[in-house]
């Protein structure tokens, strides 16, 4: 089947990233008194890496759902987001379509963005098995982490920079793929603004509203430097 | 609330909020046609959004005390760059990824 030997090789770093994230997570909850089928349902319900791991010291606090429900709100709140490239794809997607918006992680949004399909590829069932299979290491990676914490004894500090370097090497493929740097340079300089301005814990989400309306008002330049003014 | 069921209380919460704010610009749209402006945000927002993820993933570097966010950005410069030469996605992250882990444990 070559749509999930392609979804397989699209989704490797993410592979790695889950796996180690969830372990950590795993090992979190299991610490905490959790148990396995409590982990591994989670991980497959809310599929979303910060917001799980900031859940489990409000949980073990008691914190009550409503703080639980704003505090995933503003965690989670980057995803509003990811949609917007998505909606005519996911639409063609026929019954997978709910699946698709439910399971845009950071990563799999990444791996969409920057997948380029081979020829001869069922696109609709090469995409949807990304997201299942990104989901299903996601889940893997917690259940593994809550069986099995206690085995890893060795210090796997750092490896969460992955996701950060699979993020980046999607950026440098996008450079290459755009012929307009107004969007990369919008984001740079709205991103660092903010962050000097808010502070670490508060300036994702200013950031991305002030992208988007940043980018409205830039439309004509960016869509004459990229030449698609709407087919 | 008892201690079985507030666990599942809080998972049931989080995956709402978590899928409501996933699926509201499906909502938002429905199944009527794309205005323009949206489709041109949906090209010209995913180098934007990556850009950010990008230094969001970076925001917990200090650079006021050592080893002053040298890991960081040298792993970060290893990646552009194997990837600018290479192109090869693995060999990027994998050598940006074990060049950090060295790097924050001898710094």
């Amino acid at each position: 089947m070559k749509e999930l030997r392609f979804a397989v090789k699209n989704t490797i770093p993410i592979f790695f990233t889950y796996l180690f994230i969830g372990i950590a997570f795993g090992i979190l909850m299991s610490d905490a008194g959790y148990s396995v089928l409590l982990t591994t349902a989670s991980s497959f319900f809310i599929f979303a890496g910060s917001m799980q791991l900031v859940m489990v010291p409000m949980m073990t606090s008691g914190a009550t759902l409503l703080s639980l429900a704003v505090m995933a709100f503003f965690v989670n709140a980057r995803h509003i987001f990811y949609g917007i490239g998505f909606i005519e794809k996911f639409r063609r997607m026929g019954w997978r379509y709910p699946y698709m918006i439910l399971t845009l992680t950071d990563e799999t949004y990444s791996v969409l963005c920057s997948v380029k399909y081979d020829e001869g590829l069922d696109e609709d069932k090469a995409a949807f098995l990304i997201a299942m299979l990104d989901h299903f290491y996601w889940v893997f990676g917690c259940f593994i982490g809550a069986c099995a914490g206690r085995f890893f004894q060795f210090d796997m500090r750092g490896i969460e920079f992955s996701a950060t370097a699979f993020f980046l090497v999607v950026v440098v493929n996008q450079w290459r793929q755009y012929r307009t740097r107004l969007p990369f340079l919008t984001a740079a300089v709205c991103a660092l603004g903010f962050y000097l301005l808010l502070g670490k814990e508060y300036f994702l989400i200013p950031t991305l509203v002030s992208c988007l309306a940043a980018l409205l008002f830039l439309r004509k330049p960016v869509e004459q430097q990229e030449g698609t003014t709407d087919e | 609330m008892n201690n079985t069921m507030y666990p599942i209380a809080v998972i049931g919460v989080i995956a709402v909020v978590t899928w409501a704010l996933r699926a509201f610009p499906f909502l938002l749209f429905g199944n009527r046609p794309l205005p323009k402006v949206i489709r041109y945000l949906g090209k010209a927002l995913p180098p934007a959004i990556m850009t950010v993820l990008v230094i969001y993933c970076l925001r917990d570097t200090s650079f006021s005390q050592s080893p002053f966010g040298i890991p960081e950005l040298a792993a970060c410069a290893l990646v552009v760059i194997l990837q600018v030469a290479r192109k090869n996605m693995y060999l990027s992250i994998i050598a940006g990824t074990v060049c950090y882990m060295i790097l924050i444990r001898v710094m």
